[in-house]
């Protein structure tokens, strides 16, 4: 048996009000390619952020054996002197900096106060040729493209002499031929140079490829791991792994509301990246809701559910928008967020604290701030409705605060949220878009977001409630439709829907692709 | 509940608290030199422009931080192009002042259009412009007139912008046991303002209780009702003082004549700040202001049109400094290529003083006043002191550093650096113990 190189013991890490991880074990062997699979929000990424010292020692409970030794991380660096090299979801390059700068930023080669530019261009270049790549490291990291960028950091934690690599999502958002030639890549250096890997993912068919070993996270516990010399490790193997949990009555109940007409409908839209032109963030997708209807649409993270979205909101995402959109069967363009608001759309976004909510003001300015005409007369605003009206949703949704001239900053996630909600309810929208409404709260303010959800429902609204969370999408929807790289693959009433073939969906796309079904 | 108190009224009003101390030292140490009537008068008649200039500056860093630093320059060029209009080629006022107040316009609209529509950033923007009019107005001036200055201003463009109004004799009054004289008209303006406060505050909280709400305890409304009329009466009282004794043959008798009146300036004054006061606290569009600063994205998403906002911000405050550059021409009765020299930065350096954010997102017009009024009073005080203009200068800056280490300070709350310092200052002494 190959010698363990690294050991998470009994990991317990809590945020305020949350426990991110319980008890979690991790054994990772020299030389293998291990696997992390699991739900979003699971806890693989704060495990691994733990693990790298990005939340130092003490801020976590449990130990940390690396290489034989306990290890305390204060932070990157220390981690890094060991040889744990992570790279995140997020390429952390600078565009207008080469190849060569980037690959030694903060590793800079020379001497202490002076940079030696042949030294790093040289070393620059053996370790991309390690990683397969040919362009010159003088080049500018803008001008690779998103394939290439992803082996450029391969390059630099090599140079960075990892022994412990850690991957997060590395192919999400690579296309599939790239993605082969980064997972080809891992093996190769498996093989060649007995590096050890931790990927994570949520691309199953990937998974099964290149790992040796697989561990499913769910609700920040480690539930099994599997070992593919053990037995043949198949998708359906391991989402029962990663799914395995009991829908109970975590959902109330909307009982008698009457699904009318169709309120809004979605054609063969398509939506491209603003950054990349080429990439397809959202390809061909056509779906519809009913008032008094909750439809829910499934997805992982980076399956195009939030770009959907807010390109249907006033084209507030992407270019080269192309499709048509229809409300109350009348079609209409929305060209900004404003017209979308006037049409009767309303975005209640993921994202609550990058662009739902203004946290340095008020309860009050926040929640009239999509509907400012409604309580003011020729611009001026009557203050004291303003201040009635928060008051009302205040005690509506039962926004837990003193006052509502609190600052949105000083709340909790789940307080926010409602604040977020109060705010697109007064601006009396006919369909709701809800991204993510229950992200990063817990489980108690989760039960009273789907009370409002249905309240809504009953009150005729149509509402579209986008999610990575199996149980919740299929405890909270009418209909459901499922998406994965950027097409809707499936479609399905919640009564049919089980987690097992709302997941196999997912996977049946793998390699071929399957048109939209709505 | 009930979440008024009155730590967090003196933490409202912490700047304010201080400019009141810091008036009272200087007036201690210029032996109350700092409260005769010509320096009340002058701290606001010289610094008006830094109000005006101020409440265009705030509009611009409530969209985020954003400055303007053309103001000075600019407001140089729009001097110097109101002087060939009216001077010397003889248009009458009102159009040559139609004609100054397009320029402004022609200029923010160009530099909106710059910063909101092909975004470049503010600061480069008006970077060209401080550059480029500064170089524009003095090419101008020596132009067209070998003292490279611009004067002899038709009078009626010089009462529109400066001196006083309602000084005949009629409207003045001696009270003869203090050889006082008094402008009455000043008096009435003070009388009328304290009343027109007074009446708000009380009427604010009386709607307030009628409809349930929140609302400050009475004899806290009176309290500050009384203040705040304090100060107006004092100024009114120190502006009605204010104006020169002449002596006028009459009917072959020598009368003693006062010149008083109210400053065209103090009414310009009291129109802008209630204008852009009541814009940045009461309507949609100060509304949006804010948004836009504190969050762009949600502002974007709430359906707020993110450029028109930083268009409107840069329009508006080219055409303050129109406004502006006639205020200061007519002060001097003269265009001259030094004018409006680092005005900006005195635009500026108010508004941060006054606690507007220099992130953007938050700050008030009555903070800038206090902000303005500050600087003004350790200049002047300073001044009166015969303190050396660098040390003025030094105390300036140190001032402007210690303002934002405050706002920045006392927003971080619990996480503010200097407590975390000195939490493991302490500690280590602990240790060591």
């Amino acid at each position: 048996m190959a010698k363990v190189l690294l050991e998470m013991k009994s990991i317990t890490k809590t945020f305020p009000g949350v426990k991110a991880l319980d008890n979690v074990n991790l054994k990772v062997e020299e030389g293998e390619i291990h696997a992390l699979v699991g739900e979003n929000g699971a806890g693989k990424s704060t495990l691994m952020n733990v693990l790298s010292g990005i939340y130092p020692i003490g801020t976590y409970e449990g130990d940390i054996v690396y290489d034989g030794e306990v290890c305390e991380f204060h932070n990157i660096k220390d981690s890094e002197k060991k040889g744990i090299v992570i790279i995140h979801q997020e390429l952390a390059l600078i565009p207008y900096m080469t190849i060569g700068e980037n690959m030694f930023l903060g590793n800079e080669q020379g001497k202490k106060w002076c940079i030696d530019w042949n030294k790093t261009y040289a070393e620059a270049d053996k370790y991309l040729e390690m990683v397969g790549l040919t362009d010159s490291s003088k080049t500018l990291i803008k001008d690779i493209g998103t394939g290439k960028q992803q082996l450029v950091e391969i390059a630099k934690a090599l140079a960075k002499n990892a022994r412990l690599l850690i991957l997060d999502e590395p192919t999400s958002s690579l296309n599939e031929t790239d993605s082969r030639a980064l997972l080809d890549l891992m093996k190769k250096l498996q093989k060649e140079q007995g590096m050890t890997m931790i990927i994570i993912s949520h691309k199953l068919n990937e998974v099964s490829y290149v790992a040796d070993k697989i561990t499913v996270v769910r609700d920040g516990s480690t539930i099994e791991t599997m070992n593919s010399k053990d037995e043949e490790i198949s998708e359906a193997r391991i989402i029962k792994g990663m799914v395995g949990r009991e829908i109970t009555d975590r959902f109330p109940k909307r009982h008698d509301v009457p699904i009318g007409d169709v309120m809004m409908e979605v054609k063969n839209w398509t939506v491209f990246h603003p950054e990349f032109a080429e990439r397809k963030v959202v390809d061909d997708v056509s779906i519809n809701v009913r008032s008094g209807e909750v439809v829910g649409i499934y997805g992982l993270m980076g399956a195009g559910r939030t770009e959907l979205a807010m390109s249907i909101f006033g084209r507030s995402y992407g270019i080269g928008i192309s499709g048509k959109l229809f409300l109350r069967g009348k079609e209409v363009t929305l060209k900004s967020p404003k017209k979308a608001i006037a049409a009767g759309l309303a975005y209640v976004t993921e994202d609550r604290k990058g662009n739902g909510l203004v946290l340095s003001n008020s309860i009050k300015t926040n929640t009239t701030l999509a509907n400012l005409k409604a309580i003011s007369t020729a611009t001026f605003i009557d203050k004291d409705k303003e201040y009635q009206v928060a008051d009302e949703y205040k005690q509506k949704l039962r926004t837990k605060t003193p006052s509502v001239e609190q600052l949105v900053g000083n709340l909790s996630g789940g307080n926010q949220q409602k604040v977020l909600l109060a705010k697109w309810m007064f601006a009396d929208p006919d369909v709701l878009i809800l991204d993510e409404p229950t992200r990063g709260i817990d489980v108690g303010a989760k039960y009273e977001i789907y009370c409002i959800i249905n309240d809504l429902a009953k009150a005729g609204k149509s509402v579209i409630m986008i999610s990575s969370e199996l149980p919740e999408v299929i405890g909270m929807s009418d209909r459901i439709y499922i998406m994965n790289q950027a097409k809707i693959v499936g479609e399905m009433k919640a009564s049919d829907a089980t987690q097992e073939n709302i997941m196999s969906c997912i996977v049946g796309v793998g390699g071929e692709s399957e048109g939209s079904e709505a | 509940m009930n979440t008024f108190s009155i730590k967090n009224v003196l933490k409202k009003n912490v700047m304010a608290i201080a400019l009141f101390v810091i008036y009272i030292f200087f007036t201690i140490m210029t032996q109350g030199m700092m409260f005769t009537s010509s320096n009340v008068a002058s701290l606001i008649d010289q610094k008006a422009y830094v109000y005006i200039l101020g409440a265009g500056m705030l509009m611009c860093m409530l969209t985020g931080g954003n400055i303007d630093l053309s103001v000075g320059s600019f407001l140089c060029f729009a001097g110097a192009v109101a002087g060939v209009f009216s001077v010397i080629w003889y248009i009458n006022t009102p159009l040559s002042l139609l004609l100054v107040l397009g320029v402004g316009l022609v200029y923010g609209a160009v530099l909106g259009f710059l910063i909101a529509y092909v975004r470049i950033p503010p600061w480069i923007a008006t970077l060209a412009g401080y550059l480029a009019f500064r170089g524009l107005a003095t090419q101008i001036l020596v132009k067209v007139s070998e003292t490279s200055a611009i004067s002899n201003f038709p009078e009626e463009f010089l009462h529109l912008f400066s001196g006083k109004i309602l000084t005949a004799p009629v409207f003045q009054f001696k009270i003869e046991s203090l050889l006082m004289w008094l402008n009455i008209p000043c008096l009435v303006l003070g009388v009328l303002a304290t009343a027109a406060v007074t009446f708000i505050n009380f009427s604010t909280r009386a709607k307030k209780v009628k409809k349930g709400y929140e609302a400050d305890p009475t004899w806290f409304v009176a309290v500050k009702s009384v203040i705040e009329g304090a100060i107006i009466l004092v100024l009114s009282f120190k502006f009605a003082q204010e104006g020169d004794i002449a002596f006028e043959e009459i009917n072959g008798s020598t009368v003693e004549v006062f010149k008083g009146g109210i400053p065209v300036v103090v009414l310009w004054l009291i129109a802008i700040l209630l204008i852009y006061g009541i814009i940045t606290e009461k309507t949609t569009i100060g509304r949006h202001f804010m948004t836009v600063g504190g969050n762009a994205e949600t502002a974007k998403l709430s359906g707020i049109n993110n450029k028109l906002v930083m268009f409107a911000a840069y329009l508006n405050m080219s055409v303050l400094t129109v406004l502006a550059a006639l205020i200061v021409t007519a002060r001097f009765s003269s265009a001259n290529a030094f004018a409006g020299q680092n005005f900006e930065m005195d635009a500026i350096a108010a508004c941060i003083v006054g606690g507007v954010s220099a992130y953007g997102g938050s700050g008030s017009i009555m903070g800038m006043v206090i902000g303005a009024t500050l600087i003004g009073v350790i200049d002047q005080g300073m001044s009166l002191m015969q303190i050396d203009q660098d040390w003025i200068k030094i105390v300036k800056g140190l001032v402007l550093l210690a303002a934002v280490v405050f706002e920045i300070v006392s927003k971080q709350g619990g996480n503010n650096p200097f407590k975390s310092i000195i939490e493991k200052f302490s500690k280590n002494k602990k240790q060591k113990k």
